[in-house]
């Protein structure tokens, strides 16, 4: 339709005579920030030249919090609830990718129990965040019962979390230094029947979804793009994979002992929406693998560092203790100080590649945090990715991005 | 920085022109380069080092000591599976440097967030204008002088 | 008339006006989805099967202003989105109610920053506030019922004077009270 109108010598001229205009078939649509199906407070301006758009510009900040400034006014172990706050849909990644960068500035040694546990539990919150994906996903793109079985499953590992640190979401389980609590009694029960009928219930979701026409026809050879333009333009994670890249810092340059667990790293090389669905939902199938295993092979031990001075002393032992009782009194009133020096330690959340920058000046507050957000990469591509595309094809481009706007704005 | 296989402890020849000094800590490699030929060493980077990717751009603020900002440049080799720290340092009055933008598309975000945030003004950026922030704030919130709370 | 004999007990009812009205907006309050952070989830997680939120009349969520009649602020308010909260509320019609959800949005909650408004109310009315980072979703749950009391108290045709007035007597009782209070062994 708008080639016929364009190549009408008419309408050309009209255009030229008003050069002031902008064409009378351009509209620009504004899309968020209050919009359900940016998944948070994400806007849109499309320029739409029919169904088609001509142009896509993001627009981010709307959730800035001003978390790095933050970071410098807290001590380091009161620092790690902010992390939780970042991206809230996996807080335990935030977590864990935070104690490592302040234990490899430290050069503390964790326990392997603690390390498990930690693979354990981020397997999890890779799950929980993947149900939170595929749901909303799908409720995007209209399957409304994916939706409800999804978060099922999620309340269930919501409450292992519950079970563990005493909160739903915000955990901050994972401190400097190992874990917060000793595992819960019974944690394993819980734990194994979760994890032994999961894998049954990814069965339902792709019941309902893998050979779905609708879906398929909303998804296949939507959003493409080059492993070449994924590169520069800095996205990560399971978009990368999705494109043929097996690329994963979980096994590239493993971290809290990941390269003792056996799991595929699932690719798909057609780069679409759906390729991106298959992956994510084989990665819950890998997660679960690795939750299986981390539950059989779990080490004994203690699950913090044996270093007193970062590490708050056990209840009994400071009641009875003197020297324990001043390292706790210590630890609580002024922190822990940290070596001066910088690291940046990268991890593979469930989103992309989560990095935090940790600077320290040798006090007990980090001089500076930067947190490279994998949202914050994947969402720049958004102009490249639905340029040129149906503006219907946008929501299911942008749900197959799975960003987390206070992962991209912190 | 960290690597697969074996660390890179010293600054690889084709970066050896570029490199004022380079300090190989916990791991990592950290080069620093000098502001003006920033563009040039992430093209060397990217070209002949297989840096296909770059993590973050960020900046930390030195105040009060001069030079008082650190540009910092994490890049990652997919290929390779290498890390690396590039620094670039420029002085508090009104500080620029240039954009990498030409080298990796990423690079438009990255710094458009340390300009909102820091104040520095990237050269030769496509589109250099506020990303967190509001268009009408005034200050740059993560300078050190700048308070935690605002000025509210 | 013997067909409608004795049929007005079980068919019609008398009651007041107040009444009627409250009774339809408090058992089906539309909320408008406004997720901005990590309360949204659990806002979200509140319209799903294990706690279902359609038990109190509140699951239809709006995505249009002009369709719903309660905002649940779920989320960090940033100065950035400070405007548009207001003008969404202000695309609201009347009467309408707003639940803050979450500490970041009753008081600024972890984030006493520079980018962070601290507390929704300075710039819409709110209801209720929920405490928690995030709350739960029974806090929530908890929020809507007292909303529904709340609503229980509107007028509809006779506006009542918003103030709270102390007469005479209550404060008698009051004083007898401390009274009360203050000896040890009231007779």
């Amino acid at each position: 339709m708008a080639d016929i109108e364009t190549a009408s010598p008419a309408l050309e001229s009209v255009d030229a005579a008003e050069p002031e205009s902008t064409g009378p078939r351009r509209m620009v649509l504004n899309m968020g920030p209050q919009h359900p199906s940016t998944h948070g407070v994400l806007r849109l301006l499309l320029e739409l030249d029919g169904e088609t758009i001509v142009k896509a510009e993001p627009e981010i900040g709307y959730l800035h919090t001003g978390i790095e400034k933050e970071f410098e006014v807290k001590n380091y172990q009161q620092a790690v609830t902010l992390t939780d706050r970042i991206d809230y849909l996996a807080p335990l990644s935030n977590n864990l990718c935070y104690c490592l960068a302040v234990e490899k500035l430290l050069g503390l040694e964790i326990p392997p129990k603690a390390q498990w546990i930690r693979v354990l539990l981020t397997e999890l919150t890779r799950l929980n965040s993947h149900l939170i994906w595929l749901g909303t996903h799908a409720i995007d793109i209209g399957a409304m019962s994916v939706f409800l079985y999804c978060f099922r499953e999620r309340e269930e590992i919501l409450r292992i979390f519950e079970m563990f640190s005493g909160q739903r979401m915000m955990t901050s389980y994972f401190r400097i230094g190992g874990l917060a609590l000793a595992p819960p009694r019974g944690w394993r029960q819980r734990v194994k029947g979760f994890i032994d009928v999961f894998p049954s219930r990814v069965d339902e979701y792709e019941d309902l979804l893998t050979k779905n026409r609708i879906w398929i026809g909303r998804t296949r050879g939507v959003g493409k793009m080059t492993l070449e333009d994924m590169l520069d333009l800095g996205i990560t994670g399971p978009m990368l994979r999705a494109a043929g890249l097996k690329q994963d810092a979980r096994k590239d340059q493993p971290y809290s002992s990941y390269d003792k667990f056996d799991f595929e790293i699932p690719t798909r090389v057609e780069s679409d929406v759906y390729a991106r669905y298959q992956v994510r939902i084989e990665e819950m199938r890998q997660s679960a693998r690795i939750v299986t295993q981390a539950l059989e092979g779990m080490p004994e031990g203690p699950h913090t560092a044996d270093a007193p001075k970062v590490v708050l002393p056990e209840r009994e032992k400071m009641k009875t203790q003197m020297e324990a009782l001043i390292y706790h009194f210590k630890i609580v009133t002024e922190g822990f100080r940290v070596p001066e020096g910088e690291v940046y330690q990268a991890i593979e959340s469930p989103r992309g590649e989560l990095g935090y920058y940790v600077v320290s000046d040798g006090t007990s507050k980090p001089y500076r945090v930067h947190i490279h957000g994998p949202s914050f990469g994947n969402l720049q591509a958004v102009p490249h990715m639905v340029e040129g595309t149906l503006i219907a094809d946008v929501i299911a481009s942008l749900g197959s991005m799975d960003f987390v706007l206070g992962d991209t704005d912190r | 920085m960290e690597t697969g296989g074996a660390a890179v402890m010293e600054v690889p020849a084709e970066l050896q022109p570029f490199a004022l000094t380079s300090k190989f800590d916990r791991g990592e490699l950290t080069v620093e380069v000098a502001p003006e030929r920033v563009v040039e060493a992430c093209r060397e980077c990217k070209g002949s080092l297989h840096f296909e990717r770059l993590s973050t751009v960020t900046a930390v603020d030195r105040y009060p000591s001069e030079p008082r900002f650190e540009i910092v440049y994490h890049l990652h080799s997919v290929s390779l599976n290498r890390r690396l720290r590039l620094k670039a340092r420029v002085s508090g009055e009104s500080p620029a440097i240039d954009s990498v933008t030409a080298v990796w598309r990423s690079a438009n975000w990255y710094e458009r967030e340390v300009f909102d945030l820091f104040g520095i003004t990237f050269l030769n950026h496509p589109n250099l204008r506020r990303i967190m922030m509001p268009d009408e704030w005034v200050g740059h919130p993560l300078r050190k002088d700048y308070p935690v709370e605002g000025y509210k | 008339m013997s067909l409608i004999q004795n049929q007005f007990d079980q068919n019609v009812i008398t009651t007041s006006v107040d009444y009627v009205f409250n009774w339809a907006r408090k058992s089906a309050l539309w909320p408008l989805t406004f997720g901005l952070a990590c309360c949204a989830i659990e806002m979200i997680a509140s319209s799903t099967s294990r706690f279902d939120i359609a038990r109190f009349g509140a699951e239809v969520f709006r995505p249009s202003p002009r369709q719903s009649d309660l905002m649940i602020v779920a989320g960090t308010v940033t100065l950035k989105m400070g405007p548009v909260l207001k003008r969404i509320w202000d695309q609201m019609p009347d009467p309408k109610w707003c639940i803050s959800m979450g500490a970041c949005s009753s008081v600024g909650g972890p984030f006493n920053t520079y980018g962070v408004l601290q507390g929704v109310d300075k710039i819409v009315p709110v209801d209720v506030y929920v405490a928690g980072c995030p709350p739960r979703p029974e806090n929530l749950f908890y929020a809507l019922l007292k909303l529904q009391d709340k609503i229980d108290q509107m007028t509809t045709l006779v506006k009542r004077p918003t103030e709270v007035r102390l007469d005479e007597s209550m404060l008698a009782d009051f004083k007898q009270q401390i009274m009360v209070a203050q000896i040890q062994n009231p007779a």
